[in-house]
């Protein structure tokens, strides 16, 4: 049974939905510094680096670190303040940095990939 | 397969009738299957087929070295790493000289999961030898490695390192891949430095030693990660012995350097092989079509004879 929608309510439809959207907040995965608490950023994990290597976020923002490397990685904090489980490929690990510093971390698997999250 | 063998000091430049470089030219062939056996100082090689004439090379001692086995590993360097396995026993249940026991120098699983180590252990069992285990960074990957140590560990102390005695040559077992540094590479720490200095302390300096740890104790490639840190300290304490050979593993391509008595050896894996330094971007599992995936695989076997003053070491393809 087809449901049968005017035209109009389409066409209309179409005209609210991004609106209502973007008013609701949504928006594509990236560091929004104007709403602390909803945000999140990305770091890849790929080829053995971290990328972006080095990465400026503020307070409140969560890191979700995504391993796209066909070896498994882990994510370790220089300072012992987060710690994932061995990360396989596709397999993500996230962290909220709710106060302002500098945190160093690197594979404890491979101690030379490193990386760097800072927050405002 | 009567085949004379063939005598050569190409250059003695310490006078003593060892010639490394003549040793070095030797260690080249041998992935050719060729055998390298010092007799009284003077390198002979044999064609591998001879090996197990009991009149010329019969070693006094001899065992398989294997390694990096990443049992769990699926991707496409190689999808079933339990077959290559599976191959490598095979070549060593065909070799002509039978090894007394294997070592294997880590990366035993991929993902440190039960199920992984006990299908290793299912693998080796048709050897019927003794595997002796240290652990690469994929075994210890949660618990500090606890599971690990608990299976495999023959130490009484904590940290994994062990050795033992087998018709005159010392073993010693090292751990390299735990408390690993950001940035760093591998190391041996504090403790078991000192536990080595004791346990070699009173041994004769004509004992042949062989040391096998994870990590190369050599700096191989620094930026991959390819050392470990503190091997120096280990070396020196190992400094009065006639013969020393390190084995390892972690780089997946077998490689060797001579440095005065010292020779270093690392194998290649059971599972995939990785890049030769600084030829790719990363260290990571490198693909080769599916036909010659085994010709980049393999294992170590080595026969001590007794008075030598280095190990013949021959690394064997799988296919």
């Amino acid at each position: 049974m087809r449901i049968r929608v005017s035209f109009w309510a389409e066409v209309i439809g179409g005209l609210l939905l991004p609106v209502i959207t973007f008013s609701a907040g949504w928006v594509p995965v990236r560091a929004r510094p104007e709403q602390p608490g909803t945000a999140t950023a990305e770091v890849k994990i790929d080829n053995f680096s971290f990328s972006p290597q080095e990465i400026t976020v503020s307070a409140g923002t969560t890191i979700i670190w995504t391993n796209r490397d066909d070896i498994p990685h882990t994510v370790v904090s220089d300072d012992k303040i987060f710690k994932s489980k061995v990360l396989d490929t596709d397999q993500q690990f996230s962290f909220t940095f709710a106060k302002p510093g500098t945190y160093p971390y690197f594979c404890s698997v491979h101690p030379k990939m490193t990386g760097k999250i800072v927050v405002n | 397969m009567s085949e004379k063998p063939k005598d050569e000091i190409l250059y003695d430049h310490n006078h003593d009738g060892i010639n490394r470089r003549g040793f070095l030219k030797c260690m080249a062939w041998a992935g050719t299957g060729t055998l390298c056996v010092m007799q009284g100082g003077v390198m002979k090689s044999f064609a591998l087929n001879r090996v197990g004439d009991a009149s010329t090379t019969a070693g006094e001692l001899s065992f398989v070295q294997i390694s990096d086995s990443h049992m769990g590993f699926n991707k496409p360097a190689n999808p079933d790493v339990a077959a290559t396995l599976q191959a490598a026993v095979d070549k060593i249940n065909g070799l002509p000289v039978a090894p007394e026991f294997l070592l294997h120098t880590g990366d035993v699983s991929h993902l440190s999961r039960p199920e992984e180590f006990d299908a290793v252990d299912q693998i080796l069992k048709s050897t019927r030898k003794e595997t002796f285990f240290v652990p690469g960074e994929h075994d210890v990957l949660e618990d500090d490695g606890k599971q690990f140590l608990e299976r495999y560990s023959k130490a009484s102390n904590g940290g994994g390192w062990y050795s033992f005695d087998q018709k005159g040559v010392h073993f010693v077992g090292l751990v390299n891949v735990m408390n690993l540094k950001a940035g760093g590479l591998g190391t041996l720490g504090r403790d078991q430095l000192e536990w080595l200095e004791r346990d070699v302390k009173h041994l004769k300096s004509s004992t042949p030693i062989v040391v096998f740890a994870h990590i190369p104790l050599w700096t191989v490639y620094p930026e991959w990660g390819w050392g470990t840190e503190d091997s120096a300290q280990a070396l020196a304490y190992l400094k009065k012995f006639g013969s020393v050979s390190v084995l390892n593993g972690h780089i997946h391509q077998t490689m060797q350097k001579v440095e005065g008595n010292v020779t270093f050896h690392t194998a290649a894996s059971t599972a995939f092989p990785q890049p030769q330094p600084g030829q790719a971007s990363s260290p990571g599992p490198m693909k080769v079509p599916a036909e010659q995936l085994r010709s980049y695989l393999g294992i170590t076997a080595v026969n001590y004879v007794r008075g030598q003053h280095a190990l013949a070491v021959v690394d064997s393809k799988l296919g």
